[in-house]
């Protein structure tokens, strides 16, 4: 994945379900990094997980049920 | 003469060069704050402290890790449960063996309108679940207990208690496991707790000034946090976040501290409670055995099985105070252990051993037989005076 690929994000409460998340997602080799909440979506200060589009269901798929997040958000 | 730790009721030691080396690890190579920038070092840090939350959950048996908050003791954990339950009008129920980490917050509740039951045990700190039973009111909130003491060292009926509070609605287990997590099998699913406080720097192996608590699902919107500050999340508002554990935990974390106490869980997930269990009751055992060399000159508190205890044992020398003994264990054979009240005055009134208290020896993972045989050797010293 580079910075140049077509990305979502999954934007969560705080950085400890962020964390989660990603221990989740690479659980099932999903590649995906924590990267600072983009300006544009949120001035908190906290992390969300960056994805390729193309894993957008898996991602949706490996959360579901297992943690709260707010949205998932291409870019 | 290297010194014979046998205070690691009161806090571990030595630790397993893991937790150091996790400590060291973090504060060289990362420094970061957790949850608090969205930089490498910042989330590598809350990385630490999230594996940290994982190694705990596995060890309790917490299906989700975020239901554990982190604190800086078990004090602090269960003020938190007990200030934030409990209401003006409830009622709660407690055991005669408690330390005061539970018996102080309670009698403070109870100057404002709590009602408090303690329930007898017997003088070797044997709880019967039926007089438990008996205390239970249309108002009773909640049973508050230790999973074994830190006087008597018995183990007490956690699993007979939680089917006691699991049968009735609204009412919460809340379980102090100071001196039990790491060191015996804790399940909060199969026991029936709903809220348990640790301490990090005991059986846990992690360092001082590192704790937590599990509260279980839902239970959070019924306990008022007593700290509100920054919490990394939900920055945009000035309102304490509602969700776990960003609840309680505001203010930066001892990162450091939770980086050693990871190191110290994954180690006894390694080694398995059940072969940390397993050596501190052959100490134990051992201990029992050649206290009965001394007949009538000791007297020896809690239960005479070594498998209804936990590895500390409360004792008295003829007419010896436990100040004496300790003094001349420390000076004489390089011997740590701890004499007096142990923070539980309750507990020695049950045992009969109130103002004076008593000399306690509590070993540990580390200790070895030597030092078992050492400790009894200093014991006859001592007696032959």
């Amino acid at each position: 994945m580079t910075r140049e690929d077509p990305f979502g994000v999954v934007l969560f409460e705080s950085v400890s379900h962020a964390l989660r998340a990603e221990k989740i997602s690479k659980a099932e080799n999903i590649p995906c990094k924590l990267i600072p909440v983009p300006r544009q979506l949120s001035s908190d200060c906290g992390v969300c997980l960056r994805f390729s589009v193309v894993h957008r269901e898996r991602v949706e798929r490996a959360l579901s049920g297992q943690l709260d997040f707010y949205e998932i958000v291409l870019l | 003469m290297e010194a014979v730790y046998l205070d690691n009721a009161a806090t571990s030691f030595p630790k397993p060069g893991a937790t150091l080396e996790a400590m060291v690890r973090y504060q060289r190579e990362i420094g970061g704050s957790p949850g608090r920038s969205g930089h490498r070092l910042s989330i590598d840090a809350g990385r630490i402290v999230h594996e940290t939350r994982e190694a705990l959950a596995r060890l309790f048996n917490v299906d989700d890790p975020l239901r554990i908050v982190f604190t800086k003791n078990a004090t602090e954990a269960l003020n938190i449960a007990l200030i934030g339950l409990l209401k003006p009008g409830d009622h709660v129920i407690t055991t005669g063996l408690e330390h005061n980490s539970v018996m102080r917050p309670l009698r403070f509740l109870a100057s404002h309108g709590v009602e408090l039951s303690v329930i007898p045990t017997s003088d070797r700190g044997e709880l019967d679940p039926d007089d438990m039973s008996a205390a239970f009111r249309v108002n009773t909130r909640a049973v508050v207990m230790t999973h074994a003491s830190n006087v008597t060292g018995t183990i007490m009926p956690l699993k007979e208690v939680g089917a006691l509070t699991r049968d009735r609605e609204n009412v919460v287990l809340c379980v102090d496991a100071a001196q039990t997590a790491g060191a015996l099998p804790v399940d909060v699913a199969a026991m029936g707790v709903d809220l348990l406080a640790f301490t990090g720097h005991k059986s846990l192996f992690g360092p001082q000034g590192t704790g937590g608590l599990y509260i279980r699902k839902g239970l959070e919107h019924g306990i008022a946090p007593f700290m509100r500050g920054g919490t990394g999340s939900r920055s945009e508002f000035e309102e304490q976040p509602e969700f776990m554990p960003d609840k309680y935990e505001c203010g930066t974390p001892n990162t450091i501290g939770l980086a050693g106490l990871g190191a110290g869980a994954a180690y006894i997930l390694e080694k398995g409670v059940d072969a940390v269990r397993a050596k501190e009751l052959t100490l134990t055992r051992r201990f029992l055995n050649r206290l009965q060399e001394f007949g009538g000159d000791v007297a020896l508190y809690g239960p005479a099985e070594a498998e209804k205890r936990i590895s500390l044992i409360s004792f008295n020398l003829r007419d010896i105070t436990p100040s004496d003994a300790a003094l001349f264990l420390d000076e004489q054979w390089n011997i740590m252990c701890r004499p007096g009240l142990h923070c539980a005055p309750a507990a020695h009134r049950t045992i009969g051993t109130f103002p004076q208290g008593t000399v306690r020896f509590s070993f540990g993972f580390f200790n070895t037989e030597d030092h078992v045989d050492l400790a009894a050797e200093a014991l006859r010293s001592l007696l032959q005076g």
